[in-house]
């Protein structure tokens, strides 16, 4: 199956929640120093519970896309559910085969996301290891 | 280009379809479109056969064995040094040190030749053009000496500012170290002048030759750099062996590197005498096999024509310069295609690196996206990741074409898209 598929296209070409929250409760960033791609992760939380989200930066359409997809995912879901979010959570939304380098595109978002929900600087180690 | 000018005389032209036949990756149809040989060559059948033929015929350790296979085997390892030698013209066999790759060579010299010669306050000269493998190892060195790097710049067209070399050059310049072909741009270095500049200002040269030695002849005597280094994966040869070159006087006078056998001449418990170079950098059983293929693949680039090699990329890389200058929105890093060997670094407005690589293999066309282990060149181009083509003997005017449409197609798909 191709990675090109109208589906990733539509996200990439009008993403879900792009963009930034003027008071987010949670911010993150991270980049992918193979490639350059970078994502901020806004989220509004009360009681646990994500309100809003929004998410920004540049990236490949892998990355771009799954980070549009995770965003329609995790609003109305608590903290405690995003942390248990996996790698292969991530995969089926995706939805298509992908080597093991257009992996790490398709979870940087994740990466972003789990390390702003725990409130660290950094997701330790790579997601797909 | 003194390399190319001295060897025209053994031009002709590259009967490319029977190279090609040489290869079984390309049986396909339609045939893979590698363009990818700066990063790792393919692999032809004579190299991959003269690798069966140790582990078919004669398999055993080299240099202690008495017994006839364990000979055959010393022997053949020992006459792929010598066609390494005979390729770069060192003037003895033994100046030929065999290494993993291009990066354990360079290493090698970081640690051995620079414990013995580097000390604080000394400067290393480096350039904007560097592989990691040939910048990290003096970042290390420099941290574990007080050592400073020292860097010449790149002009716009990505070539080296060479009027800063004056300023750069110093009595406290103990080496320079620079890259004969830029991985990234192309770009082929003043190395010539810079060797010549370096020796004057009384500091030693080592050579990243990656990207050179592969491609076009490279004569260490003429050039008389004091430290050359290349990757046999890089050539036709297998992965797992490379050459460090080096002047004997300098080779001689260096510590081992990695202790262990056959680097030895005789052990106490306290204390060793070592073995001769290049014995001497060679502890543990080397990659026998890998030598010998590596062997093969100069008997094949020899056969095929250094010359005739670099003549048959030119012609690739001017078309592939004319053809992608068609495409709207998209950037040619590097100088012009004279000024440089065949490789073409670029992006298109709107589309990521990645996707673009990513689009092309769904077209069987194999680029490479990224930062090309040249992370302060990026920065320099102010770019994140580019996109690269390279070529090689077996490539055709074809694969060009493919690579072209389908970066066509790539721009249909994607710029649609963000409008």
């Amino acid at each position: 199956m191709n990675i090109y598929q109208e589906e990733l296209l539509d996200h990439y070409e009008n993403p879900s929640n792009y963009g930034t929250l003027p008071n987010p409760d949670i911010s993150h960033e991270e980049d992918n120093p193979l490639c350059g791609d970078k994502i901020r992760i806004d989220l509004i939380v009360e009681d646990d519970i994500i309100k809003e989200v929004r998410f920004s930066g540049h990236g490949c359409t892998i990355s771009l896309a799954a980070a549009s997809m995770l965003t329609e995912e995790i609003v109305g879901k608590s903290l405690t559910e995003v942390k248990k979010l996996s790698r292969d959570d991530i995969l089926d939304m995706v939805g298509i085969p992908l080597g093991p380098v257009r992996v790490k595109c398709a979870l940087l978002a994740l990466k972003v996301l789990k390390a702003g929900a725990y409130g660290i600087k950094g997701w330790p180690g790579e997601e797909d290891e | 280009m003194t390399q190319k000018t001295k060897h025209t005389s053994d031009f002709r032209p590259l009967d490319v379809q029977a190279i090609r036949g040489d290869f079984p990756i390309f049986a396909d149809t339609p045939p893979l479109a590698f363009l990818d040989s700066a990063a790792s060559t393919q692999t032809p059948r004579p190299v991959v056969e003269a690798m069966d033929a140790y582990y078919d015929t004669y398999r055993s350790n080299i240099h202690r064995g008495v017994y006839r296979i364990s000979e055959e085997a010393t022997d053949q390892y020992e006459k792929a040094r010598q066609k390494v030698a005979q390729l770069i013209n060192a003037p003895r066999t033994s100046q030929v040190v065999f290494t993993r790759n291009t990066t354990e060579s360079i290493n090698l010299v970081a640690y051995s030749w620079g414990s013995l010669n580097i000390q604080q306050g000394d400067e290393i000269v480096l350039t904007d053009l560097e592989h990691h493998s040939n910048l990290v190892p003096w970042q290390l060195l420099a941290q574990r000496t007080g050592a400073t790097l020292r860097f010449l710049e790149i002009t716009d067209e990505g070539l080296l500012d060479f009027t800063q070399l004056r300023d750069v050059l110093s009595p406290k310049t103990k080496l320079v170290a620079i890259t004969h072909v830029s991985n990234v741009l192309g770009t082929i270095t003043p190395i010539q002048s810079i060797i010549d500049a370096a020796h004057t200002a009384g500091a030693k040269v080592i050579v990243d030759a990656a990207q050179s030695v592969p491609h076009f002849h490279v004569d260490v005597q003429q050039l008389d750099c004091d430290f050359l280094a290349f990757s046999g994966h890089k050539m036709c040869g297998p992965t797992g062996v490379g050459v460090l070159y080096g002047k004997s006087e300098l080779l001689d006078d260096m510590p081992p590197f990695l202790g262990g056998g056959s680097m030895i001449r005789s052990v106490e418990r306290d204390i060793s005498t070592y073995a001769d170079v290049p014995a001497k950098f060679e502890a543990g059983t080397p990659s026998i096999a890998e030598a010998i293929g590596l062997g093969a693949a100069v008997d094949y680039l020899t056969q095929a024509g250094l010359a005739s090699i670099h003549v048959h990329e030119q012609e690739l890389l001017k078309y592939a310069h004319e053809r992608l200058q068609e495409i709207e929105g998209i950037t040619i890093y590097g100088p012009a295609p004279h000024q440089k060997a065949g490789v073409i670094s670029f992006d298109m407005e709107g589309i990521h690196p990645h996707d673009i690589a990513g689009i092309l293999d769904t077209h069987n066309v194999a680029i490479r996206a990224g930062h090309h282990c040249a992370q302060p060149l990026m920065k320099k181009l102010d770019v994140i990741a580019t996109a690269r083509a390279s070529f090689y003997l077996y490539n055709t005017l074809e694969d060009v074409d493919r690579l072209y449409e389908g970066l066509q197609k790539a721009q249909t798909l994607m710029t649609r898209r963000n409008k």
